[in-house]
């Protein structure tokens, strides 16, 4: 009794804590409802997709793939390439995406291999291989493109004729998917404000009168999001879905039951790789620059917080965990410096806290679900013994 | 014979110490001094050696590398950063206290002439029973965490670092020299030891043997110091019950060993001697890095101490000078010579895939069955 009482609590603590935090937080920031919902809407267009691309390992019991960094570095390299090439708009993305797909689905099959000779250790493995990985894509964007590989295009090399800029502006393709069918919720009177702007068209306007200003929808982004979800639950009950599902609940069951398990566990990984890198490409093109050195750094480690503040685990996530956690960790994300800044005075402190509470929350995980597998672990181990004494 | 040797040593430092000789035989034709370049990398051995050293304890408690570090470093910066606040105070007090019991050689004169070595002996004083604190509870929870140690004590110093961002903006440290002019509170990002303990240990006995060449010899016998004193501890009574509790749990459990009480004395070691280690870096360095500054640096100290050929559940003292003397040279070597050829930095790029590679390579062997 006690003991489902304290499961229920390690289950759903952390979003509680969230959302109690928010409560706080969010009269403190005086931000308006309205401006609160549109910066959670695009942002909920701009990261769900690298979210949802952590579901499959976790899935097929691999933990939290901290090699979904390995994706982002191919999405970013198959932009870089577009730019450079000059191909903008959707047939850019597009473009980038199919770029982006061998690269990724290399890296995963390497990071597969990597992590299938690192079994029970497989979270830290990725985290490394992400930084080991990393170092070979600045080798290749800061010494091969312009040297090795051809890079036409002046404005995006250094100045010393090799290597890529810091930050690109990815004027082509920014916003292409987040405006292909603009839509906007808007007031009465928020609508004829937010139309009257010059170049502000809209595919399609609703409206409720008792909403102060106007808010976008990103509509075709929320879409794409949509089917991939759709796509995760048609996976699920497919024989590949169900080998994973084996796989997680137990490598030597699974094997005695025929399924091949490092072939299954390198698949999972360049699903979710070739995923992470399609969710790159949608994040980057909704934010409009890239940071060719650091876009990718905490990509990893803002998805995997958010997943676990919408209440996953290192065993278990479904897809309302994305959107919860999403939610509630870029709400935290809005609030917090302007929270910090009035409360003490110093917009770093919510901004230092804001950091502080990512990392927390994946270590609060990590510890949760190492405890409780040691305490699961211990109990069967005693049930074993308590059986064998009643015989 | 040869095949055995690179069985033991392993493909990958053996690759990494020929790249390294390359170096140095390259080294004079690109223009670069072989013997700046090799007192530059004795300086940095010196500076890094104690924080790879705190990996021994750990590794050998069977609690995995320590990527939890940087809690051990926070215990050190504190140590620091308080034994600056309170310079003035300690050696007026030291002065007092030797006047009341009556120690003779403790005067004024003795205290302002060695100024330096105490504000540097009263950091250690006061970060070790931080540390050692902190190392308590650290331990505590990797007792609970068994299987996982690694990511979560990455984690762990992960949000200890950016909790002390918050803690350093906070707490009411006053000294002038240490937080920001214009607010006058907050500590600064980078605080400078210079007037404090700045190469207290280097230049300590340090020999000249031309303007190029200089060893920091007060330096390296202090890393010796605390080499053997964790070699010494390793084979005391509580060392051997340790690393049997490492290699072999059950069996040591069996044999009156506490398996539990073992590791954590062994986090509380490898957090003190992180704590040590920082101060010693920072007294060559020049500066202490707060904020964001200690939260990388587990890594180098793990890819050093898995390039000197140890593993993720064994290690020693030769691990901990071959490691850090490669890596060291490694990291001395690279800018000058590749910079002077390529007319590029790659010292970073070489740096993240040496580290890191050495570090998978360590993770993904297979070490017990």
């Amino acid at each position: 009794m006690i003991r489902k009482l304290f499961d229920i609590i390690a289950n759903n603590a952390v979003p509680a804590v969230f959302i109690i935090i928010s409560a706080f937080a969010i009269p403190l920031s005086g931000y308006s409802g309205t401006y609160l919902v549109q910066e959670l809407i695009t942002r909920i267009g701009r990261n769900s997709f690298l979210i949802l691309s952590l579901l499959i390992p976790i899935m097929a019991g691999m933990g939290l793939n901290f090699g979904m960094v390995l994706g982002a570095m191919a999405g970013q390299i198959g932009l870089l390439l577009i730019y450079d090439w000059g191909v903008v708009g959707i047939p850019g993305m597009v473009l980038a995406c199919l770029i982006g797909t061998p690269i990724a689905v290399l890296l995963g099959m390497f990071c597969g291999a990597v992590l299938n000779r690192a079994k029970g250790r497989e979270m830290v493995t990725s985290y490394i291989l992400g930084f080991f990985i990393n170092g070979v894509y600045q080798m290749v964007v800061l010494y091969l493109m312009g040297w090795v590989i051809p890079i036409t295009n002046p404005t995006l090399l250094l100045s010393r004729g090799y290597g890529v800029r810091n930050a690109v502006s990815l004027l082509g393709i920014r916003g292409v998917l987040d405006n292909l069918l603009p839509t906007v919720i808007a007031g009465t009177e928020g609508a004829k404000q937010f139309l009257s702007v010059q170049g502000n068209g809209a595919f399609f306007v609703m409206h409720l009168p008792f909403l102060g200003g106007a808010i976008r929808i990103p509509l075709a982004t929320l879409i794409v999001i949509g089917l991939f979800c759709v796509f995760i639950v048609w996976f699920r009950k497919t024989k590949l879905g169900q080998d994973m599902r084996a796989i997680g609940q137990s490598q030597s069951v699974a094997d005695s039951a025929g399924i091949a398990v490092n072939r299954t566990r390198i698949i999972a990984i360049v699903i979710s790789t070739v995923l992470a890198c399609y969710g790159q490409i949608i994040y980057l093109q909704n934010m409009g620059t890239l940071n060719t050195y650091n876009s990718h750094d905490q990509t990893g480690m803002f998805s995997i917080a958010a997943l676990l503040i919408g209440g996953a685990s290192v065993s278990h996530a479904s897809i309302a965990n994305v959107f919860v956690g999403v939610v509630l960790f870029h709400l935290m994300f809005i609030v917090a410096p302007v929270a910090g800044k009035n409360l003490v005075g110093d917009a770093q402190i919510g901004e230092y806290f804001r950091v502080f509470v990512s990392y927390g929350i994946i270590a609060l995980a990590l510890v949760l679900h190492a405890w409780r597998r040691n305490r699961e672990r211990e109990a069967s181990r005693r049930s074993l013994r308590g059986n064998k004494g009643g015989e | 014979m040869i095949t055995r040797f690179i069985d033991k040593a392993g493909w990958p430092r053996i690759i990494i110490a020929l790249f390294l000789l390359a170096l140095f035989i390259a080294a004079p034709f690109v223009g670069v001094r072989v013997d700046t370049s090799l007192s530059n990398t004795l300086v940095r051995f010196g500076m890094n050696g104690v924080m790879v050293l705190a990996m021994i304890p750990m590794v050998q408690a069977g609690c995995g590398l320590n990527f939890g570090l940087p809690l051990g470093i926070i215990a050190g910066l504190l140590g620091a950063t308080l034994s600056i606040e309170f310079n003035a105070e300690i050696m007026t007090r030291l002065v007092e206290l030797a006047g009341q019991y009556k120690i003779t050689w403790l005067t004024q004169e003795f205290v302002d002439n060695w100024r330096a070595a105490i504000g540097f002996g009263s950091a250690i004083v006061i970060a070790v029973p931080i540390a050692a604190v902190l190392g308590w509870f650290y331990g505590k929870l990797l007792n609970r965490v068994k299987g996982d140690e690694m990511m979560i004590a990455t984690y762990v110093g992960f949000s200890s670092v950016s909790f002390m961002c918050i803690a350093w903006l906070l707490m009411p440290y006053k000294h002038p020299a240490m937080v920001w002019g214009y607010a006058g509170h907050g500590l600064r990002t980078t605080i400078s030891v210079e007037g404090y303990w700045l190469h207290v240990l280097n230049d300590s006995l340090a020999v000249n043997i031309n303007e190029h060449l200089k060893i920091p010899t007060g330096m390296l016998i202090f890393f010796a110091v605390m080499a053997v004193l964790v070699w010494v501890f390793m084979r005391t009574k509580t060392g051997t019950a340790m690393t049997a509790a490492g290699s072999n749990p059950e069996f040591a459990r069996a044999s009156g060993v506490n398996v539990d009480h073992m590791r954590t004395i062994s986090v509380m070691l490898s957090t003190v001697l992180g704590a040590i280690g920082i101060l010693v870096y920072q007294q060559s360095f020049g500066f202490i890095q707060l904020y964001m500054g200690p939260f990388y640096m587990a890594l180098p100290a793990v890819a050093s101490i898995l390039l000197g050929g140890a593993s993720v559940n064994k290690a020693g003292i030769l691990n901990v000078i071959v490691g850090t003397f490669l890596f060291q040279g490694i990291l001395t070597m690279t800018p000058s010579v590749i910079n002077s050829y390529l007319q590029t930095d790659m010292s970073e790029v070489i740096r993240l895939i040496v580290s890191n590679g050495m570090i998978l390579y360590a993770l993904t062997r297979k070490v017990r069955g």
